[in-house]
């Protein structure tokens, strides 16, 4: 494509559908057309625009790891036009994706260093591309902790990989629930992640932080990480604002002169406080 | 305005208020709308014709602070908005205090609602000859000609919806053309979403236009929308004998019906 | 001013090369008089109504390179296939603007800055690719113009093709500032005729108001500066402002028509909008007026000259005319620069 349309997305099919909690679903999407899918390169972080004909378009992170080839997978919660009719499709139908954009995770960076991840509710996508992504590049890692927490136990989403993971000798998983959130069998934490995180305590030693969640999470949990040690510049996050172009002209997106859709979603600690309160 | 001045001063400093809408000089010759917080701004306030600005429609923004009393310059239209807006139960009584001003320029502080609502209704409230004229130019049109008069001025309409915003009736939080599930409106200003929109806007304020003619007056287009409202305000006069901002107490025609209607399908 | 490459276009050839023109497959826009009002609209002949003397229209031509409505594709689908049909590019139209006065002009190199960071919109690149800007000098302007504060003149002939000024006889000094331009000229060669003339002497004086980059410097470290509240409490939240603007390129994405068939649309929004940054959980990052006005003066003074290296005004002064509770946009600017940031 010489002069590629920027606002043409490639058509993909749904391969598969996994239910994940209550209106939550992940789709394995594969390209339907071989060049696209041969040309086609993402990295962990990034984000595209999902659409389906006749509703439009809808934001949300890849949540496959670029390492697994061959087809992306996003994770989404049916809330709004969009994905509530993307909650309708089936395997085999077709629906629209535009990306992929924004910045990524520095991967290449962490070689060397423990990885912390910590997630709460819908928000563990994003960082699934990175687990992932890191996972099959175990070796350029040392210690794995990933503390992952939700409303209820029906609200932890990839539970096959969870699983996974816990079984996992290379890999340390803390699951929590916040209070009340249990049910009679529940063998992992129960209260809120910033809590469980302090209470953990991992070292903030050669670690490199990364944190998804919602805002009020976040808010909670950066200021436990800097408690245990860990610089503003080792903890990574990613920003969510309302998009439609992804591209840096629609206007929507920005925080002061940032736009999330060019210069994140992935930011440090550190650049975000340097942000001004617009997100 | 010597007085209207005196008054906001005096409002103010024994603090019975703490905002005072009103207007003051604008730029190249306009007024505008202007808000006063203390007695030594109240100097900037003005009044005269070129003060047309519907005040009411800043009294349900929600952007003046809560617990706030607030008073309001009034002119006519005002007082009748307040009126409606009242009988609709978005103002509270209690925050808000009226400084209405007469079509010869007396000051008249209303002690309440109430004393608004017997004001108004000792003016004439008929439709003016020229608010007529206008109404009977387009009636006169036959079906064809008024469908291309309206597709030629709905065409030119870039939805910038200044009409919704200067209107102190369109206070949905959540107006019908924001919201997209379903998606009522279409958002484009192409012809179909045009004329969804204005049909809406005008069907949602119908008989509830207490015919200021602020959504013309704002529109940047001077798209003649406010026929549409004032000939549905006419239309329900005539048929419900209902007219807004006259009455606190008498429910909207619209959304009432009374067991002895003269229409037998409501029965 | 160097004069020699100035030409003269007669007003009696106005027609001949409105003719050529339209004949060439081009579609003119011109500013043309409407009782009391001049707006932009589409002529295949020259005529009396056409307007080189007014001050200012309420609509830009913006629309011309950036529609208010552009369909981006159709689609067709049914459960396993779907196609999408791209317009077809080629077929966009060929405009002349003609007679936008510099500010105008100008605010091409904004819009161009926007739809071109680093990625490019091949609806808007295309359609600026067939535009043929013929600007014209300023003989007169109002109040609400302030050009000159924002490093443009009412004789600039940055971002025309062609640029005109009339003279007292009524003729014009054809500049032929690009390419473009000298296809245009090339096309109609005999119409045009020498001349040495000055234009200074049938231009407008507009006084500048402010410093535009000393109101940039000043921007900076403003965002929790007190006066974006005390400015836009009169603001009532409506996009006139947006849509009268030039330079503005907010915009949303729509798709309408069914399942089955219909098309994706791109079309004009505003940050103005209490709506236009809403989440879908209900969370808003600009909630009030006063931080949506915060960013539109933001990101035409500030953010676009960080990032894309162009200011996002051009000193039109068409938002202070259409704002119906008059937010003037220069009064404020230069208060701006008076007021204290901190409280
Ligand atoms: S999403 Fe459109 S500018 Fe960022």
């Amino acid at each position: 494509m010489s002069n590629p349309n920027i606002y043409k997305p490639y058509l993909m099919k749904i391969d598969k559908v996994t239910e994940e909690a209550p209106f939550v679903k992940t789709f394995r999407l594969k390209f339907t057309n071989e060049e696209d899918a041969a040309k086609f390169n993402f990295k962990a972080g990034q984000f595209g625009e999902y659409s389906v004909a006749g509703e439009g378009e809808s934001t949300f992170c890849v949540a496959s790891s670029p390492t697994r080839d061959g087809y992306i997978e996003c994770t989404f919660r049916e809330t709004g036009r969009v994905t509530s009719a993307l909650a309708g499709k089936e395997e085999g139908e077709i629906i629209g994706f535009r990306g992929p954009y924004g910045n990524t995770f520095p991967i290449d960076e962490w070689k060397g260093k423990n990885l912390l991840f910590i997630a709460g509710g819908i928000a563990l996508p994003p960082m699934r591309c990175v687990i992932w992504n890191c996972l099959d590049l175990r070796e350029n890692f040392k210690d794995f902790t990933i503390v992952y927490g939700a409303k209820t136990v029906n609200d932890l989403v990839y539970k096959h990989e969870l699983k996974e993971w816990e079984e996992r000798p290379d890999v340390k998983l803390i699951t929590t629930v916040d209070p009340g959130g249990e049910t009679p069998d529940w063998k992992g934490e129960i209260g809120f992640v910033p809590t469980v995180l302090e209470k953990a305590a991992p070292s903030a030693d050669n670690t490199i932080a990364i944190v998804c969640g919602p805002p009020i999470m976040i808010k909670y949990t950066f200021p436990i990480l800097e408690k245990l040690g860990f610089k503003d510049t080792d903890i990574f996050t990613t920003l969510e604002n309302r998009m439609k172009c992804g591209f840096g002209k629609c206007g929507r997106c920005n925080v002061g002169k940032v736009y999330i859709c060019k210069d994140g979603p992935v930011f440090t600690y550190a650049a975000l406080k340097q942000l001004p309160a617009e997100y | 305005m010597d007085k209207l001045k005196q008054l906001a001063k005096e409002l103010l400093s024994n603090n019975q208020v703490q905002i005072i809408v009103g207007y003051e000089e604008g730029t190249v010759g306009k007024a505008r709308p202007a808000f006063i917080s203390s007695p030594d701004q109240a100097d900037t306030l003005i009044y005269d014709e070129r003060c047309i600005h519907n005040l009411a429609v800043y009294l349900t923004q929600h952007k003046l602070p809560g617990n706030t009393k607030i008073a309001v310059i009034a002119s006519f239209p005002v007082m009748k908005s307040i009126i409606t807006l009242a009988s609709e139960k978005q103002l509270d009584e209690n925050f808000i205090k009226v400084i209405g001003i007469s079509k010869d320029n007396n000051i008249i502080e209303f002690k309440d609602f109430a004393d608004i609502e017997r004001y108004i209704n000792q003016q004439d409230l008929s439709f003016t000859p020229e608010e007529q004229a206008l109404i009977d130019k387009i009636d006169a049109m036959s079906m064809e000609e008024r469908w291309e008069y309206w597709q030629n001025e709905f065409s030119r309409c870039f939805k910038c919806y200044a009409c919704r915003s200067a209107c102190p009736m369109c206070y949905c939080t959540l107006c019908i053309t924001d919201f997209n599930q379903p998606q009522w409106v279409s958002v484009p200003s192409h012809k179909l979403g045009n004329f969804e929109w204005h049909i809406n806007r005008a069907m949602h304020l119908a008989g509830r236009c207490i015919g200021c003619d602020e959504c013309s007056r704002a529109c940047p287009l001077d798209l003649p929308i406010n026929l549409l409202t004032k000939k549905l305000s006419m239309d329900i006069q005539k048929q419900f004998g209902y007219s807004a901002g006259q009455s606190l107490t008498e429910p909207y025609a619209l959304s009432t019906y009374k067991p002895d209607d003269k229409e037998t399908f409501i029965r | 001013m160097a004069t020699e490459n100035y030409k003269l276009l007669k007003k009696e050839s106005l027609p001949a090369l409105f003719d050529k023109l339209t004949a060439s497959g081009k579609t003119i826009y011109a500013p043309v008089k409407n009782g009391e009002k001049t707006e932009f609209d589409v002529v295949t002949k020259y005529s009396n109504d056409i307007n080189d003397e007014y001050i200012q229209t309420v609509q830009s031509l913006k629309g011309t390179v950036f529609p208010k409505v552009e369909k981006l594709f159709d689609y067709k689908s049914d459960k396993t296939d779907t196609s999408i049909q791209e317009p077809d590019f080629s077929k966009f139209p060929q405009n002349v603007l003609w007679g936008l006065h510099p500010c105008d002009a100008a605010a091409f190199r904004p819009l161009d800055a926007t739809f071109r960071w680093d990625y490019d919109d091949k609806y808007f690149l295309t359609r600026m690719k067939l535009t043929t800007v013929v600007g014209l000098s300023c003989s007169k302007h109002d109040d609400y113009c302030f050009c000159t504060s924002v490093d443009i003149s009412p004789a600039s002939s940055d971002g025309s093709d062609i640029m005109l000024t009339k003279n007292k006889a009524g003729d014009y000094l054809v500049e032929i500032v690009t390419e473009k331009g000298q296809e245009v000229y090339d096309m109609a060669k005999e119409l045009f005729g020498e001349i040495s003339d000055d234009k200074e002497s049938y231009i407008t004086d507009v006084p500048k108001k402010f410093d535009l980059n000393e109101l940039n410097k000043n921007l900076d470290g403003s965002f929790e500066a007190p006066y974006w509240l005390a400015q836009s409490m009169r603001c009532i939240g409506c996009g006139a402002c947006a849509y009268v603007c030039p330079t503005c390129t907010c915009f949303d994405l729509q798709d309408e028509g069914a399942a089955n068939k219909g098309s994706r649309i791109k079309c004009w929004d505003s940050c103005g909008f209490g709506h236009f940054t809403l989440h879908t959980s209900g969370h808003n990052p600009r909630e009030t007026q006063s931080q949506r006005w915060r960013q539109r003066i933001l990101h035409k003074f500030s953010y676009m000259p960080d990032r894309i290296k162009v200011f996002g005004c051009m000193g039109c002064g068409r938002c202070s005319r259409a704002c119906p509770v008059d937010m003037n946009i220069s009064e404020n600017l230069i208060k701006i620069m008076e007021e204290p940031k901190n409280e």
